[in-house]
């Protein structure tokens, strides 16, 4: 006999006992001789190493440069020292190792994913090492890689979800570093020497300025002696200045931007929260309920499944170094846009006035809590968590405390949190589309 | 060399699938394959039908993917949307994918809920209601998703035309989300009578992964899905494409800043070409020697040497049920045009037939791929996937450990047949997309 009580009741206990689950994360800490700090995971699985060296060094950090710091780590790759950009690539690929590398808002990271007994590793290594510290920016790379990222900035412009993004940032962050993002625009790129990408590098890929996350299949001694070797040639250097903090607009503000389309896009939200926030557990638990859990949630239940409107709809706060944005989002057929738009409003006004019910608290809460093995339950994942812990300084029981953290939320955290952050007339919405 | 004993070592620390592999078949039909991975609590469960969008035919095109979405629209026991709400709750994570050859439902969850997943899985294989009410806002959904997915992406457009211009018997041609005329005049008879016709336990395999014990879950699924009726299930029609006279051509216009390009032969799969299985994985190794990374060709001499593409690569898949292409495509430079970029891959082509690869070449490809295998042992979900990919097309699992020894065994010289035999002008068909004001 199935019925929905049954396995609904059976099951009040689960997130008290996840939340004890002796499923947890040992990470080990130290810093390197030149400062670099290091997070370790030890686990013999798998016969494989993750890599993840990260700097403060995303386009929040471009200045007036835009796109400095997204043309920067496609170079290292280029070339460094007698290596060219195929030395380079043969030297990982040869070995079946993967060399990655790229740069976000905040974060600009370069990995390694590479088999336990890769042979030569010292060479691996070193070489890893010299691409981080020491690109050389070949002129004719440097032209090479800005002219395939003018391209893609131009098709950017021409792709709606891209527009209705790049247009969202752009006005939820007028004066702010996160206002134009990784791309750059097309005048900055033009205008970018090989002097700005050196100068960018030398005060951002530094030793002080950095995380190194390690897992895998290597004991303690040997993570630390790789950990020496694979940031080797990074200059001692300085921390990166904080990111200012973003200002909400005193008003919001509804843009229109004209595009030939069948299906509309919306997005909507304001700045909120940085990374270690005091409301984070009440923000995430009250954002999982409103748009952040799938099926689950209010918007998809309401605006897919009630009413056919969207395929897509979501919310979200995305935490970052300053205040990041609390995003809402759909798609739907040009004539449906008032009633999407009007219904997306109301449903936030309602949440922030009313707060969750009990249920709904219930029924996140367990989800939530429930899911936590499946974190962490891959190498690629936890070496991600790993970055991201070092990254913002979040305290190393992060993970571990996370149940306890969420269990500990009442709904009426939720609803202060919520009406005292997230401001509906405040509010920036971008409504790309034909019927703008 | 030191690059021959590296490929030793390595291989006996892979451990083969097999090896703790277990497959097993419910008196109904219903085949059962279980992988023990105990490194986290937690299990993908994946519910495979072998149903797709090549078993479609005109006027119901995108029925299968329809249908995928009715499968979370209640059953005798279960309202609409119950199905999700019950494994958020016990903190699994579940959805479904439609391809060309399959639907699958998969549920991410904590180990000891495999259960739970196992009788709700079991409840929709044969329980689902069709309501009126839900099919329609469903249809909805998904002309939205078919709206955000290709109409709106002029890169997707151009892939949907150029599989519906070199395929016209094969069932190929049919793109996965279904014609929207088609979904426009879709009827939940359809839907309902999709699900009478292909959804019963002869036609379904249960692939799970994770923190279990393979006979423990072989008597669960036993107790959930033993009781199900098997269905006669009719195999499709074969409709092989029929033979390509000659070169094919279409130009698309569209929103886009920058041209992009499209060109494809036809080549064989694995499935039905038992008499071809060599030059199937030399076609693999040859698209690696072209696009397997930065050091391959197509980035050494496209990408950068000559400067022609903006992006470019190959891609070939030799795991589809019906017979495919080999497929190049890419963004050509700023002032340069999609010709141009194909007389690139024209010469790549011509280097490939005139002159072997190099054994360098083949040592990467095949250190890449004897690393690969143990990367993608890191993910669960996707391991239950290749498993449930090849069986869903009628392959055997444990081709994925004999991989490895498949792609060692190929030549530079087998590398050379395939690139004179399937790059035949006759075969070939390419699409181009230009931006829209050129039209004018």
């Amino acid at each position: 006999m199935m019925n929905k009580m049954k396995w609904m009741l059976a099951l009040t206990s689960c997130a008290v006992l996840l939340t004890q689950s002796a499923f947890a994360l040992d990470i080990k800490t130290w810093k390197t001789s030149n400062g670099v700090e290091v997070l370790f995971v030890e686990s013999h699985d798998l016969p494989m190493i993750d890599v993840r060296l990260a700097f403060k060094a995303g386009s929040s950090r471009d200045g007036e440069l835009y796109g400095v710091s997204r043309l920067v780590s496609a170079l290292l790759v280029e070339g460094t020292g007698d290596y060219s950009s195929e030395d380079i690539a043969e030297n990982f690929e040869s070995v079946g190792a993967e060399l990655g590398h790229d740069s976000l808002r905040d974060m600009a990271f370069v990995s390694l994913r590479s088999l336990s007994d890769t042979q030569p590793w010292e060479k691996v290594i070193d070489l890893f090492a010299r691409v981080s510290a020491l690109p050389s920016f070949p002129q004719d790379a440097i032209e090479r890689d800005r002219k395939s990222m003018l391209i893609s900035l131009a098709n950017r412009k021409k792709e709606i979800s891209s527009v209705a993004e790049d247009t969202f940032y752009k006005n939820l962050y007028k004066n702010h570093a996160y206002k134009i993002g990784r791309a750059g625009t097309t005048k900055t790129m033009q205008a970018i020497t090989q002097k700005d990408l050196k100068q960018f590098h030398s005060q951002y890929y530094v030793a002080n300025n950095a995380t190194l996350s390690l897992m895998g299949d290597l004991t303690l001694e040997k993570a630390k002696f790789y950990a020496e070797q694979l940031t080797k040639y990074l200059k001692a250097g300085q921390k990166a200045k904080p990111v200012a903090a973003a200002k909400m607009a005193d008003q919001g503000e509804t843009i229109k931007v004209p595009f030939k389309t069948s299906q509309t896009h919306i997005i909507q939200g304001l700045p909120v929260m940085r990374r270690g926030d005091a409301d984070y557990y009440a923000l995430y638990l009250g954002n999982h309920i409103l748009g952040g859990s799938g099926f689950s949630s209010r918007l998809m239940q309401e605006i897919r499944e009630n009413r056919g409107l969207s395929y897509s709809v979501y919310s979200y706060f995305l935490p970052m170094e300053s205040n990041g944005p609390f995003q809402m989002a759909l798609q739907t057929k040009n004539h449906q846009v008032a009633e999407a738009s009007q219904l997306l409003n109301q449903m936030l006004t309602d949440f922030i006035k009313e707060g969750p019910t009990a249920a709904e608290i219930d029924h996140s809460k367990k989800n939530i809590t429930g899911s936590f093995p499946l974190k962490i339950d891959s190498n690629k994942k936890i070496v991600e968590y790993l970055s991201l812990i070092g990254f913002y300084d979040l305290p190393l029981d992060y993970l571990d405390s996370f149940n306890e953290k969420i269990l500990a939320v009442t709904a009426e955290d939720i609803k202060e949190a919520f009406s005292r952050r997230v401001k509906p007339d405040q509010l920036i919405r971008v409504i790309v589309g034909e019927a703008s | 060399m030191i690059k021959k004993l590296f490929l030793l070592s390595t291989l006996f620390t892979v451990l083969p699938l097999q090896a703790n592999t277990v497959e097993s078949m419910l008196e109904n039909g219903m085949k059962i394959i279980v992988r023990e991975d105990h490194r986290a609590p937690v299990v993908a469960s994946q519910v495979w039908y072998r149903i797709g969008s090549t078993y479609e035919y005109d006027g119901i095109t995108g029925v299968s993917h329809v249908l995928e979405h009715m499968m979370f629209k209640g059953t005798k026991k279960l309202k609409p949307g119950d199905f999700s709400e019950i494994i958020a709750a016990n903190g699994g994570s579940d959805n479904a994918f439609t391809s060309h050859d399959f639907t699958g439902y998969h549920q991410r969850i904590a180990s000891d809920r495999l259960e739970i997943c196992l009788e709700l899985e079991a409840d929709r294989m044969r329980n689902v209601i069709f309501l009126q009410s839900e099919f329609n806002k469903e249809l909805a959904v998904v002309q939205e998703e078919r709206r955000w997915r290709v109409d709106n992406k002029p890169k997707s457009k151009l892939f949907e035309q150029f599989y519906a211009t070199a395929f016209l018997s094969s069932p190929r041609r049919i793109p996965v989300i279904g014609w929207m005329g088609d979904l426009e005049g879709l009827e939940m008879q359809d839907a309902a009578d999709w699900y009478q016709q292909w959804y019963a336990p002869n036609n379904a395999t249960l692939v799970v992964v994770g923190d279990v014990v393979a006979d423990e879950v072989i008597q669960l699924a036993n107790k959930y899905f033993a009781d199900l009726k098997p269905s006669d299930i009719t195999p499709p029609k074969l409709r092989p494409e029929i033979a390509q006279m000659g070169e094919r051509r279409i130009k698309l216009y569209g929103q886009t800043a920058n041209p992009y390009m499209i060109m494809g032969y036809k080549a064989p799969v694995l499935v039905g070409n038992k008499d071809k299985v060599k030059d199937i994985y030399a076609l693999d190794v040859l698209s690696a020697v072209l696009d397997g990374g930065s050091s391959a060709r197509i980035a050494k001499n496209i990408l950068r040497g000559q400067e022609i593409a903006a992006d470019a690569g190959t891609s070939f898949d030799p795991f589809d049920r019906l017979n495919g292409l080999f497929l190049f495509a890419g963004t050509p430079n700023e002032g340069v045009t999609p010709e141009q970029l194909e007389q690139a891959f024209h010469t790549e082509i011509k280097k490939l037939q005139d002159t072997p690869v190099t054994q360098k070449e083949l040592d990467r490809v095949k250190a890449q791929v004897i690393a690969s295998k143990v990367f993608e042992r890191d993910s669960m979900f996707y391991t239950g996937m290749q498993i449930g990919m090849l069986d869903s097309v009628g392959l055997d699992w444990r081709i994925l450990d004999t991989y490895v020894d498949d792609i060692r065994s190929i030549t530079a010289e087998d590398v050379q047949r395939v690139a004179r035999e399937y790059f035949d002008s006759s075969q070939l068909t390419v699409a181009t997309l230009w931006p829209e004001q050129e039209n004018k």
